[in-house]
Order: structure tokens, then C-alpha cells, then sequence
């Protein structure tokens, strides 16, 4: 039972990340009829823009400590964070320790400047393509975005630590009244759990409760006829747009702490993203956040000693399996429509 | 000539001599000279190019022809390469056995994800074979780990079997061949400055891939190849026409997947060695980069694609920043740092960037490829020449196209 | 005896009845016409016959032979072709490859994978296709790119594809479709002569009563999924059931 409820709970956070970018791909394909590959290069730039934002905050210039010296009886140099200068050491290190939480003021407006450009600049003239050439051009600025960021951070992954205050873990067993110890569950994965649920909650919020989310689900549904009642749907495009680019850009940030980025990481998570968007039901908005816990959660389960056992090797390849049963016996994916790309 | 018209046999011919004069199309610049790093006249290249062009020829049947867009091809090469390296371990150096079955191998493999992924079209196609080929992949690192060598992947050792070869001594590293030629063995003729490098191993590759695209065009201008055409163009009109156009499909997938056994095959024949990372996605998207570049549906397309990526995979891949400034030097200081700094991004480990820059630039500009691109420039020059005498000729040449 | 027999078909979508109890019965040689208002289910009956729908129940036989569950080649393979209510062509290839296509398919079968011999070298299917073309005036378009032709060429090629198998039964639906006056009577006129040469018996929907009219020798009236008439032209016209229907059914 420990068990159950443990692998339940480490399959959330991941879950979560797929969740997030599965549900801006299909907002993106949903509204414009566009395959995103890009779309897990802009969960990699949400990442970098937290541990951009803690570079800045760390940036330093040299100071001579005279009370202190090195071990030749020099005057010892030390580095201080330009933030010192401004808000004093107290509130500079509790800044400098909050970067990852901060992040996510700053990576909003990147990532909504982002999603516009690249839809005014590069999607826009790809509508009336074929998916395949949606597909390519995508996949090659997905290849020019990682490359970039490589050039500018390096490889190696860099670790970009939680706040202090999260860095321990949750004793759920004893919460739950199992034997202590028995669960164990690192608060930072709580908080991204929540973290995703409030922003999974608030687009459907979003779409469901206001006039600019009817219009565009009024157009994910039918287009051509919304475009005939003289709405203006390309503009609210653009804004969606803008929003999967937040989405995907907010679930890298808060991911950070949990895997070290590095360049590659929106490859990693778009290929399955792009399975749990499939499985989910191309265009539909609940299967894309459905199917990625349930995948989240399955691939959690297919990593137990006890599965791998029986089955070995088998979290490796349980989501494409999972993604292959369900394409052929269920062609439409979980929670699909009919008539979403089909041809 | 050999059952083909005369514009493909014209195309043929080309490409027969370009593989053949290779070891001096490639090497145009003296040794010593500093234009000796665009050189590309060395046996690994060489094989490599013309090993590629084999894949890409595979895939262009598949996607050139039908449409469907496979993100998993790689795989087929991958399981081609292990299949190959297992030959050689267990039956023989000679590199034959190991073309054979990695071919056969191959086929098997994509027979079986073709009949599955064929159930489903468009972008569910290309995401079904995507996952086949990522889960070869993690299975090849993990579980299949002895069969494939996971992480270190596959070579010969001195103690394997080799049933129907002669034991090896101890410390001879084991070397393919062809009935007794060393796949890395090569001729260097030396004219003046010039070296160039005929190798047996590229020679082998180059006969498999006359003959793969001599095949290729076959299959182009056949019947099969005209009902592929169809279902890009209407699978529906295809089916009530009473064509069932799976057949057709698997066909070709299967035939595709052969390529890439073959190139798979062929690339353990020149380096005796398989690992996973011949299966990974971004291997997949290389082919289709390739085929794209040059043109899909196109006969030379591919070709082109696979040669130009690979060789400026390989220049570009080398040059440095200390060559970006002797080519600079002749500028003023600052002028060619700034120059340099430009440039360097793209360079040496920056050669993905430039690739995703230049697919893109393709697939916006020019969704035809190079070809479309070269009879663009062709047609430039034809309406300039009939601009100039357009009074005598423009009403002649209007119809001979 | 009829060449196409409907039996009580049935066919529901959902909860909503499309098809009740549809008998129908053309003869062989004949231009059998099914006309009905908006919504009767000519179309849907239509895809009964070339295998695109399943009938829930009753059969459908043609040729002595039954059609249900057969795939849409299969069908074809018996001796149905169909034209659609906007051309179905193969858009990326020349008018003489279109015509091509559906030679092969008829000699041989649905799936030969004949990669061997060139299809310039297949002389029959060259020959029979460029007759084909002659034959429907297209001769001289035979390198175009199809989808670079007007919407009443492809209207043609999409003919003189179905044509080229010598099917014993051509379906048509509403091949007068958006076409203006004079394109409506050149398609009467070619549809009577290949009646006249070739014989091949048709089953034409169709909205434009003139078209009707003009070439039917036998109407089925369907009206809310089911046929309240079959009879003779002449007869049609005047039928207060008919009236009803057209009349009644919009209002």
C-alpha cells in the first residue's frame, strides 16, 4: 500500500511536466491546427530563464575584506553579489535563495514575448501548410533554439537549487498513518504538483468563464464559421499562442530544481509530450492533462523493483507501448474528436 | 540502357561517374595548401557520404513517394548494424554475410512497425514510428544490453567464434574484408601537391549505392511506384478505384527500411562497430533533414541532401577559431574579430546550428529541396537567354518544357 | 431481376434513422435516377453501395453478388465505379497517369506490385488510357497536371477514369453540381452518348430536375430515408406523393 502511494506521488511531478507541455501543444494545435515540435525547446528556455535570472542575482564584483585573511596573511578578496549593494546581505541572500520561485515573474513576459514573435514571425505563414512541412520547420527551430542556448550556457547541466525552505522532505507515511519514513516526499515536488494544478486550473478557467475563451473555444471547435460571425480569431490565436509558450515556459522554470537543465531537456520531454498529447486525444484539452498524469503515473510504476523484476526494462518503454495499444485500439486517443486529424 | 529512359539513364550515368571520380571530385585542393581543409577526398567521409545517400534514397521511396513522414528510420539502421556486427562476430570477417542479413534483418523489423504503424495517417503515423524507434533505443541501452553491448556498444573481439573463419592470433585486431581486401585498406596515387585516396571500403559502399539508386529509379517510374505516387495524392480516389493502398504502403516501407539496413549494414562493414545511438531520434530527423534538403520525391534529391549535409557536417565541423582568423587576417583588427565573432557560432561544435538555420531556411523558402532550387536558377537563366532573343525563339521554346 | 438490388436496408446514425426500410431495384442498361429534398439520405445510400457505409440490416446485391462488408476496392473490383459530387482526381499527376491508374487496377487487381516493368513500357494501359482521353476530348491535355485544369475538366478526367475500367455499373453523385447551364448540358450529352455506345447501366443523384429529366429512364423518389416512388419519368411528374414530398418535406 506505501508502495502504491509512493509511486502515485513521484509519478505526479513528472506527470505534471507532461501534463503542462502537452496541454500548450494542444492549445497550439487545438486553435491554430499547427505541430508544434518546438514546443519542449520552450519549456528548455522557461528553464533558462530561472537560471538566468539566479546568475543575474549572483553577479559579483570583488571586494577586499580587510579583517579577513588568506593563508599567506594577505588581505582576503571576496566576491559580493552586486544585489548586496542594493537591498543590504539579509534580503540579498533570501533573494539570491528565492531565484527559482522569482524566476517566474521574470519568465512571463520572456515567454509571452517569445510565443508572439515566433508565431508572428514563423507560424503565421505555415497555417496553410501541410503538417509535415509544420512538422520540419518546427523540428529545425527546435534544433536553432537548443543550439543557442548551448552556445551561450554550456552543456553540462546546471544545478539551480530550491529555496532552503523547501529542501526537505514530507513525511507522508506518518500523515497517513503508515509507519514513519515509510513515504517520503521532497516539499519541491509538492509545491510543482500544486504548482501545475493551479495553472492547468487557471486556463481552463480561463477558457471556460471568459468571453475571450469562449471565442476560442467556439474556434477550436469550428473555425471557419467563427471567423463568419466577423470575429476576429487570428488575433486571439496569437495571444493563445503566447500563453502555451507561458505554460510550457512556467512548467520549465518550477522544474528546475527538481532536474538540473540543460539543453537537451525540451527534446527529452517533447517526444513524450507529443505520446501523451496523442494518447490523450489530438486537440482535446482534458485528454492532454489526463493522459499526462496517467503516463506520469504509469511510468512511476513500471520503475518499481518489483515490476522491473517481472518485466525488465519495461519504464523505458512503457509510455511509447501504452502510446501503440491505445493509437490502434483507440484511434482517436482518450478523450479525442472525431474528425481532428484524420487525414 | 538497362530498362530506363534516356533521362534517367543520363542521371544514372552522372551519378556513376561522380561516385567512381569521388577520390578526385572531393580532393580538388593541393595538400599543403590552406584550402586543403575543404578537402574531402578521405576514405571515412567518402564511405560516409555515399553510405547516407543509400539511407536517404530508402526514405524518399517511403516519404518522396507515398508522403508518410517516418520519424523512426533510424531504427531500421540501427537494428541493420547490429545484426551486421553480430555476423561478423559469429560467422566471418568477410563483410558479405553481414551486408545480406542486416539488410534481411532490417526488412523483418520495419515489416512488423510497418503493419502496425500503417493502421493510422499523418501526423499519428509519424508519431507511432517515432515511438517504435525511441523504444528500440531505450531497449537497446537497457535490457537488450547483450545483445546490443548498451552503453559500449558492439565490436569484434579476437575471441569470437567465426565459424567459417581461421582463428585470429592473439592481439590481431579484428579487420573486415572482402575476400581477403581490408575494408580500410587504400591506394594513394600522388600528383604534384595532390594526394588522393582510392579505398576499398568506399568502393563497395559506392557499387551499393549505384545500384540502390538505379533501383530507386526503377521503382520511380514503375507501376508500383505510380500507385505510391497516387495515395500522396488521393488515397480515397485510390481505394474507390480498387486499389487497397496498404499493400502498397508497407511496400514501400519496407523496401525503405531494407535501405536502411543496408546502410546500417554497410557502416558496420567500414568501422565493425553498432551502438544505440545510430537509433536515436535526432538520427531519424537527420535523414529526413537530408531528404528534404535535397528534395523529396526527386530522384537526386536525396543524393544531393545526404552529400551536402554530411560533407558540411564534416568542414564545418573542423574549422576553428584560429583558422576563422587567418582567413580574416587581411582586415583590420578589430574589423576581423568582429568577423570572427560573427562566425564562430556557427563553426566546429556550432554545426547543428547552422543545419537547424539552413532546414528551416529550406523548408520556408524552398519545400522543393536543392532541386527545386537548381531548376529555379536553371529557369533564371532560361528566361534571361529568351528575354534577350525573345523576338525568334520565345515562341520555339515555350512548349519544349 | 435487376443488375442493383436494395432489400429493406436500414441505417441509423446515433439515435437518427437515415435510411428505413429502402428497396430499390435498377436495371442493367439503364439511367436510374434517385431524387429527393435535402436530408432524404441519397447520399447516404449512395455510400451503402460502394462500401464507405455498412447498412445496419437488408442487403445489398449487385450482380448476383452481396456488397455488404466488402471494402471500397473490393467493390470497385466487381464492376462499380463512382464519381463524386466534387472530383475525386489524383491532383500531383498528369491527366494520362489518372487515367493510367485505374487501367492497372482493372488488369490487375488491387494489389500488384509490379515494380519491375516501366510504366512507359506497359503499351496496353498507354494505349486504352490515350483512347480513353481521345475518346472524352482530352487528348490534348494528357501532360498537364491535373489539379492545374478547370473544375469542369476534372469533372471529365474523373469520367473518363471511372470509364476507362468499363465498369457495369457507374454511380454518379450530382455530376451536374455548380456547374453553369452549358457545362449541365455538355455533361447530359456526354452521359447519353456513353449510355448509347457503352451501355453501362447508372444510378445518378441528382437535385437538377432538368438533368433528370432529360436522361433518367427510371426515379426513385427518397423522402425522410425511405423510397415512396419508383416509376418512370413521365409518371414522376405529376405524382401527388412527389409533390408532397418536395412541397411538404421543406415546408
Amino acid at each position: 500500500m506505501e508502495a502504491i502511494v509512493l509511486q502515485i506521488l513521484n509519478g505526479l511531478d513528472k506527470g505534471s511536466a507532461y501534463a503542462l507541455i502537452a496541454l500548450g501543444l494542444t492549445l497550439i494545435f487545438g486553435t491554430l491546427g499547427v505541430v508544434n515540435f518546438a514546443h519542449g525547446a520552450l519549456f528548455m528556455i522557461g528553464a533558462f530563464c530561472a537560471v538566468t535570472l539566479s546568475k543575474i542575482l549572483t553577479l559579483s564584483h570583488v571586494v577586499i575584506d580587510a579583517t579577513k585573511k588568506d593563508f599567506l596573511g594577505n588581505p582576503l578578496k571576496v566576491e559580493v553579489p552586486y544585489i548586496y549593494d542594493f537591498v543590504g546581505e539579509n534580503a540579498g541572500n533570501i533573494i539570491i535563495d528565492w531565484a527559482v520561485p522569482l524566476s517566474i515573474l521574470f519568465a512571463i513576459p520572456i515567454m509571452v514575448l517569445i510565443g508572439f514573435i515566433m508565431e508572428r514571425g514563423l507560424i503565421k505563414h505555415f497555417y496553410k501548410r501541410p503538417h509535415a512541412d509544420q512538422i520540419l520547420v518546427t523540428f529545425g527551430l527546435a534544433i536553432v533554439m537548443q543550439e543557442v542556448i548551448k552556445y551561450f550556457y554550456g552543456a553540462n547541466p546546471i544545478p539551480t537549487p530550491a529555496p532552503e525552505a523547501f529542501k526537505g522532505s514530507l513525511d507522508f507515511g506518518a500523515m497517513l498513518g503508515f509507519e514513519a519514513n515509510s513515504i517520503i516526499y521532497p516539499y519541491w515536488r509538492l509545491v510543482y504538483f500544486s504548482f501545475a494544478a493551479v495553472i492547468i486550473g487557471g486556463v481552463f478557467a480561463f477558457l471556460q468563464f471568459t468571453t475571450f475563451g469562449m471565442v476560442v473555444r467556439a474556434g477550436m471547435a469550428d473555425r471557419e464559421t467563427v471567423g463568419l460571425l466577423g470575429i476576429n480569431i487570428d488575433k486571439r490565436f496569437t495571444i493563445m499562442f503566447g500563453l502555451a509558450a507561458a505554460v510550457a515556459g512556467l512548467a520549465g522554470v518550477m522544474y528546475t530544481p527538481i532536474n538540473s537543465p540543460n539543453y537537451h531537456m525540451g527534446m527529452d520531454f517533447l517526444v513524450l509530450s507529443f505520446v501523451v498529447v496523442v494518447v490523450g486525444g489530438m486537440g482535446s484539452l482534458s485528454g492532454a492533462v489526463l493522459a499526462g498524469f496517467l503516463l506520469g503515473i504509469l511510468e512511476s510504476f513500471a520503475s518499481m523493483t518489483a515490476v522491473l523484476e517481472t518485466l525488465p526494462g519495461i519504464n523505458q518503454i512503457i509510455i511509447y507501448l501504452v502510446a501503440i495499444i491505445v493509437l490502434l485500439t483507440r484511434p482517436r486517443g482518450l478523450m479525442g474528436k472525431a474528425g481532428v486529424m484524420e487525414e | 540502357m538497362f530498362g530506363l529512359r534516356k533521362s534517367d539513364s543520363v542521371l544514372l550515368l552522372i551519378v556513376i561517374a561522380l561516385t567512381v571520380f569521388a577520390p578526385f571530385i572531393l580532393n580538388p585542393f593541393p595538400e599543403n595548401s590552406v584550402m586543403a581543409q575543404f578537402n574531402a577526398g578521405y576514405p571515412d567521409l567518402m564511405q560516409r557520404l555515399v553510405i547516407f545517400g543509400i539511407f536517404a534514397i530508402g526514405f524518399n521511396i517511403l516519404f518522396g513517394l507515398t508522403g508518410y513522414l517516418s520519424f523512426g528510420h533510424a531504427a531500421f539502421l540501427g537494428v541493420g548494424s547490429y545484426a551486421g556486427v553480430w555476423m561478423i562476430k559469429l560467422l566471418t570477417l568477410n563483410v558479405i554475410p553481414a551486408i545480406v542479413v542486416s539488410v534481411i534483418v532490417a526488412g523483418a523489423f520495419s515489416l512488423l512497425v510497418g503493419w502496425i504503424s500503417l493502421r493510422r495517417s499523418g501526423i499519428y503515423f509519424s508519431i507511432l514510428t517515432l515511438a517504435f524507434a525511441q523504444m528500440s533505443y531505450a531497449l537497446a541501452y537497457s535490457v537488450l544490453t547483450p545483445i546490443t553491448g548498451g552503453e559500449t556498444g558492439l565490436q569484434p573481439k579476437v575471441a569470437d567464434p567465426r565459424i567459417l573463419d581461421a582463428a585470429l592470433e592473439e592481439g590481431v585486431t579484428p579487420r573486415a574484408n572482402l575476400f581477403g581486401m581490408f575494408m580500410n585498406d587504400s591506394y594513394e596515387m600522388v600528383v604534384g601537391g595532390w594526394i588522393f585516396t582510392f579505398n576499398v571500403g568506399y568502393y563497395i559502399a559506392a557499387i551499393c549505392m549505384v545500384f540502390a539508386f538505379y533501383l530507386s529509379i526503377r521503382i520511380f517510374r514503375s507501376p508500383f511506384g505510380l500507385m505510391l505516387r497516387a495515395v500522396k495524392s488521393n488515397q480515397q480516389r485510390l481505394n474507390y478505384t480498387g486499389i487497397e493502398s496498404k499493400p502498397y504502403t508497407l511496400a514501400a516501407f519496407v523496401i525503405s527500411g531494407m535501405y536502411a539496413g543496408l546502410a546500417g549494414g554497410l557502416l558496420v562493414a567500414m568501422d565493425t562497430q553498432a551502438g544505440a545511438e545510430r537509433m536515436f531520434w535526432t538520427a531519424s530527423g537527420e535523414v529526413v533533414l537530408m531528404t528534404i534538403l535535397g528534395g523529396a520525391g526527386t530522384l537526386i534529391g536525396p543524393v544531393l541532401g545526404a552529400g551536402f549535409i554530411k560533407y558540411f557536417e564534416n568542414i564545418v565541423s573542423k574549422i576553428n577559431a584560429n583558422i576563422l582568423e587567418t582567413w580574416f587576417s587581411f582586415m583590420p583588427d578589430g574589423i576581423s574579430d568582429l568577423f570572427v565573432g560573427l562566425i564562430y557560432p556557427f563553426i566546429g561544435k556550432g554545426w547543428h546550428l547552422t543545419l537547424g538555420i539552413l532546414f528551416m531556411l529550406v523548408v520556408i523558402f524552398l519545400p522543393g529541396g536543392l532541386v527545386q532550387g537548381g531548376q529555379k536558377i536553371a529557369g533564371m537563366f532560361k528566361n534571361k537567354k529568351d528575354g534577350s532573343d525573345s523576338a525568334t525563339s520565345s515562341a520555339s521554346a515555350a512548349p519544349a518544357e | 431481376m435487376g443488375i442493383l438490388e436494395v432489400q429493406n436496408v436500414n441505417k441509423s446514425f446515433g439515435g437518427l434513422k437515415a435510411l428505413t426500410n429502402v428497396n430499390l431495384n435498377v436495371e442493367e442498361g439503364m439511367i436510374h435516377a434517385i431524387i429527393g429534398p435535402n436530408g432524404a439520405g441519397k447520399s447516404t445510400l449512395l455510400n451503402c453501395f460502394v462500401g464507405r457505409l455498412i447498412p445496419d440490416t437488408g442487403a445489398v446485391t449487385f450482380d448476383g453478388q452481396s456488397l455488404l462488408g466488402k471494402k471500397p476496392h473490393e467493390i470497385n473490383q466487381t464492376g462499380v465505379s463512382r464519381v463524386f459530387q466534387t472530383p475525386e482526381i489524383f491532383s500531383d499527376l498528369t491527366v494520362l497517369e489518372n487515367v493510367m491508374i485505374p487501367c492497372f487496377a482493372k488488369r490487375d487487381g488491387s494489389y500488384s506490385l509490379n515494380a519491375i516493368k516501366a510504366v512507359g513500357n506497359e503499351k496496353d494501359i498507354l494505349e486504352k488510357a490515350e483512347q480513353m482521353l481521345v475518346d472524352v476530348n482530352m487528348a490534348d491535355k494528357r501532360d498537364m497536371v491535373a489539379s492545374s485544369m478547370s473544375r469542369g475538366d476534372k469533372r471529365r478526367l474523373e469520367m473518363a477514369m471511372c470509364l476507362s475500367q468499363d465498369p457495369k455499373l457507374l454511380l454518379l453523385d450530382e455530376p451536374t453540381a455548380g456547374m453553369a447551364r452549358a457545362d449541365t448540358n455538355n455533361t447530359i450529352d456526354l452521359l447519353a452518348e456513353i449510355q448509347e455506345k457503352r451501355h453501362i447501366t447508372m444510378v445518378v443523384i441528382e437535385h437538377d430536375m432538368h438533368v433528370v429529366f432529360s436522361l433518367a429512364q427510371k426515379i426513385s423518389v427518397l423522402a425522410q430515408g425511405t423510397v415512396i416512388v419508383e416509376d418512370l419519368p413521365e409518371k414522376i411528374k405529376g405524382h401527388p406523393k412527389v409533390q408532397e414530398a418536395y412541397l411538404g418535406g421543406a415546408h
